[in-house]
């Protein structure tokens, strides 16, 4: 594998196919950050299995990408190559796991989003991506489960876990705008059917949110100022900080395996 | 197929349905309904095999596990395929295979495998005492497939197979 970062042609579908793979190994990589920190075995166990759910689907996503983008390029070449302004995972998952509660409200506000999505995708007429998503909505409905009872937990708990789940809840608030953002190439995407239209989620978002938040005695923030730009490769600092964790072997000694 | 390659086809079978599951070594992979087809094109075998969860570690051995079998069964350069499609579900593990994993100390997959409500009760039988009289600990267990339970009759942990 050459050190050099990858330049490859992105076609609307590579870009749509890299965007669900960014997404999903970049939390991958958050949610392990726990590994060994957790507050309890237990939860230490359940966020490295999650963890471990997203770098498996983000694998099924890279090595489609490879078959798509061709040219003997391979699932490395893009999880490992490509530069800060290459990746098109949203600006949600590449948040700070912060302390407990807004490792757990981010988790609850991306599987409320990812998890009908892959289930929308299973109808995609792209029998690949159809069949990732089938595989991957059995695991998003789970970790929708657990993070959602814990959110109900936290909220519902104490003053402490409370006030800090709220104030999560306040921050990372204004990254779920993008979810739903649609540009034109992923227009068109949606349009033959590839991918399913985001906007059509939104109200099973938002009634999956307040069905949590009401039992967690929290509410939806009130602010509807929201900060896009991941998918066009606009990140904010931490992504930086991210690849170089995650990319450093193989840019040290391109091409290693063991 | 031509009669000998159907023989083949056979033979391969039997021999892939053997290999174990590297973190479940009481169940073979047919048990767990991971292998899916055995195919031959040409003389050359093919194995499709499917993972539990997308992110299965196991995935890999399995595979290798799969062509020593057939190896040693004197069928050498066989192919190994993953398949995602149709996706797994705790339905394709056999009867045997649960009842397997029961007599192995883990509770085997309950129900049928449909979208749970989302906040739904389990019940989950102790595969040690066989009481009802238990309580999940956590979501999560030793494996991606498998959730920590215990038995408040007989006071002993154990995992149980999660139902997807
Ligand atoms: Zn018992």
């Amino acid at each position: 594998m050459p050190t050099t970062s990858l330049s490859h042609t992105e076609t609307p579908l590579l870009a749509g196919i890299l965007a669900l793979a960014d997404d999903a190994l970049i939390l991958g990589h958050r949610l392990s950050e726990w590994c060994g920190h957790a507050p309890m075995l237990e939860e230490d166990i359940a966020l490295a299995n999650i963890a471990l759910d997203c770098v498996g689907q983000a694998r099924s996503f890279y090595a489609y990408a490879a078959e798509v983008a061709g040219g003997g390029l391979t699932e490395d070449d893009f999880a490992y190559r490509r530069e800060v302004g290459q990746y098109r995972n949203c600006l949600l998952v590449e948040q700070p796991n912060g302390d407990f509660a807004g490792t757990i409200v981010r988790q609850v506000l991306i599987s409320a989003f990812v998890d009908p999505y892959y289930r929308a995708l299973t109808a995609s007429r792209d029998a690949t991506l159809a069949a990732i998503a089938a595989k991957a909505e059995k695991e998003t409905a789970y970790h929708l489960r657990h993070s959602g009872e814990w959110l109900i937990r936290l909220g519902d708990g104490t003053d402490e876990s409370h006030a800090r789940a709220r104030a999560a809840l306040d921050e990372l608030w204004p990254y779920t705008g993008e979810l739903f953002e649609v540009d034109p190439a992923e227009g068109a995407l949606i349009e033959a059917g590839t991918l399913p239209d985001p906007r059509a989620l939104r109200a099973e978002f938002d009634a999956t949110l307040d069905h949590i938040l009401g039992e967690a005695t929290l509410t939806r923030p009130a602010g509807t100022w929201m900060q896009g730009g991941g998918r066009a490769g606009r990140h904010s600092e931490h992504l930086g900080f991210i690849l170089a964790d995650l990319q450093y072997l193989q840019r040290a000694h391109p091409g290693a395996t063991w | 197929m031509t009669p000998a390659d159907a023989d083949l086809a056979r033979r391969a079978h039997t021999a892939a349905a053997t290999v174990c599951d590297p973190e479940i070594p009481v169940l073979t992979i047919a048990d767990l309904g991971v292998l899916r087809d055995v195919t031959v094109e040409d003389g050359r075998v093919e194995v499709a095999i499917t993972p539990t969860y997308s992110g299965c570690p196991a995935m890999d051995v399995i595979g290798i596990e799969v062509q020593t079998a057939l190896a040693e069964a004197g069928i050498p350069d066989a192919r190994v395929r993953l398949v995602l499609s149709p996706a797994w579900t705790t339905d394709w593990m056999t009867e045997a295979g649960k009842r397997k994993l029961a007599a192995y100390g883990i509770a085997p997959p309950a129900r049928k495998a449909s979208r749970r409500a989302l906040f739904g009760e389990e019940q989950v039988t102790c595969p040690h005492c066989g009481s009802a009289a238990t309580e999940k600990v956590s979501e999560f267990g030793s494996t991606a497939c498998k959730a920590l339970w215990r038995c408040t009759a007989c006071r002993e942990p154990f995992d149980s197979f999660k139902c997807i």
